[in-house]
């Protein structure tokens, strides 16, 4: 099944300036996945090297943030919108 | 938000929220997000959670923040700023702002809480590091640009 992903401005460089993009999958994973075929920068961006989420990036699976689910574990029984959004910080 | 030359203007209410978000929040940094419309006009600002608890750094709660993306989106609008409080210096981005600034086309405003009976309120882009000044226009009341 296809998702619509949500991207922040600064990720939408890695996808061609699309601030929108889809995948396939049946877990959150599993779609970051199939958009890293794709979008092998946005892919780096999603996911840290040892394939979790970076701290700084919130993924939220239609209005719930997915660390309260089951991370990048976390089923998608239907299409879905994913929204992605940085942590906004300072000091 | 596009104009890179004519100033942003700032409703009273807007104003309002946040130097009144920065006053509650003190001695902790306050932050907030700003909704425009897509006329470039700025349209609501949403006080928030700052999750660091501190006086030296601010963390908008993730979930606080897709909260006002829903409703900013619901009303036709987008986010197109953050603001945040300075409890001890200028209403200018420091380092760690520059460092963490991560949508360069949003408007990043400062509440400088040096002077609690004047604070000033000013705005920026951050893009690539670099900081670029946009002047802000206040309504002619009484408050402009300060409390």
């Amino acid at each position: 099944m296809t998702h619509t992903i949500r991207l922040p401005t600064l990720f939408r460089l890695h996808a061609g300036g699309d601030a929108s993009v889809t995948a396939r999958g049946a877990t959150v994973g599993e779609a970051f996945s199939d958009l890293g075929k794709r979008y092998p920068g946005l892919a780096r961006q999603l996911l840290d090297p040892d394939g979790s989420v970076p701290v700084f990036v919130n993924v939220f699976l239609n209005d719930e943030d997915i660390r309260y689910l089951e991370g990048l574990d976390t089923p998608i029984s239907e299409p879905s919108e994913i929204t992605i959004l940085p942590s906004v910080a300072g000091g | 938000m596009s104009d890179e030359h004519s100033s942003i203007h700032v409703p009273d209410r807007i104003h309002q929220v946040m130097v009144s978000h920065a006053r509650h929040c003190y001695p902790e940094e306050a932050c907030g997000l700003l909704a425009g419309d897509p006329d470039g006009r700025l349209t609501k600002a949403y006080p928030l959670t700052n999750l660091a608890q501190s006086s030296v750094n601010y963390v908008i709660d993730p979930a606080e923040h897709f909260g006002a993306l829903r409703h900013a989106e619901s009303k036709g609008w987008e986010l197109v700023g953050v603001f945040h409080s300075h409890t001890h210096s200028p209403a200018y981005p420091s380092p760690t702002d520059v460092a963490l600034a991560v949508e360069p086309d949003w408007l990043y405003v400062l509440v400088g809480m040096e002077r609690m009976d004047s604070l000033s309120v000013r705005g920026y882009r951050i893009r690539d590091h670099r900081i670029t000044e946009k002047t802000l226009s206040f309504d002619p009341t009484p408050r402009r640009n300060a409390t």
